[in-house]
């Protein structure tokens, strides 16, 4: 049994289009080692110098992994896994909160 | 070329002018392929800036797996700028991430005038298009 991974429009290059992926792996790192291994380039969408980048939003089930445990999160059989980039943007040409 | 209609550019204006000075986010649903524009959806910034805006990660989730289900797609993602121009900042540009969506920004520095345009944001590429409007 594996992890369901929903994947969202501007990825689906990396996944031959398909919005759904099959992954296994128990940390959320993990899983996204074992998609790379066949959709190759998605990491690093998702990672940047080893932490996941700032306005990449992963979710497990319904939590947002940043209240959790953030890469390290646990995964489990029949989690499913939702990746969706940050809606943000403004006239700030630099100067950007949080980041 | 953005075709919409009156009452939803009234609904964004409206939605900027009340969130200004800060900027004011949302999007306009449509059917999936369909390009056309139909339901408007405020959405909270989370950012509360004049300068800079981001949907909530929790607001955002449930908007996506709404859309979902209703086999709906974002045809248009929103928000003002409140003290420039009406044009995608680099910020908006490097974060824009639907390639498909008509990017719409609003100015309310003008307090008589709302600017009111759109462009398609693609690989760090800014094209202005046209807007229709539909009364």
């Amino acid at each position: 049994m594996a992890v369901e991974v929903r994947i969202p429009t501007i990825l689906r290059q990396y996944t031959s289009g398909a919005r759904t992926v099959a992954g296994k792996g128990d940390t959320l790192s993990a899983l996204v080692d074992d998609l790379e291994s066949r959709h190759a380039g998605l990491s690093e969408r998702l990672i940047e110098n080893g932490e996941l980048r700032r306005f990449v939003n992963v979710y497990v089930n319904d939590e947002d992994v940043r209240f959790l445990d953030g890469l390290k999160t646990p995964i489990a059989d029949g989690d499913s896994v939702t990746v969706l980039p940050a809606v943000a943007g403004g006239s700030a040409a630099q100067e950007v909160p949080g980041s | 070329m953005l075709t919409i209609r009156r009452d939803l550019v009234d609904a964004i204006i409206a939605h900027a002018r009340k969130d200004h000075p800060d900027e004011a986010c949302g999007v306009i649903a449509g059917p999936a392929g369909s390009d056309e524009p139909e339901r408007f959806i405020p959405m909270l910034n989370a950012a509360r800036s004049p300068t800079f805006y981001e949907f909530d990660s929790m607001d955002l989730l449930q908007l996506y797996r709404e859309m979902d289900d209703r086999d709906e797609e974002p045809v248009v993602i929103y928000h003002s700028h409140t003290a420039t121009e009406a044009y995608p900042s680099r910020t908006d540009i490097s974060y824009a991430s639907e390639p498909n969506a008509h990017y719409v920004l609003v100015s309310t520095r003008d307090e008589g005038e709302a600017e009111f345009r759109s462009y398609r944001i693609v690989d760090g590429d800014v094209t202005e298009e046209e807007v229709k409007i539909l009364s």
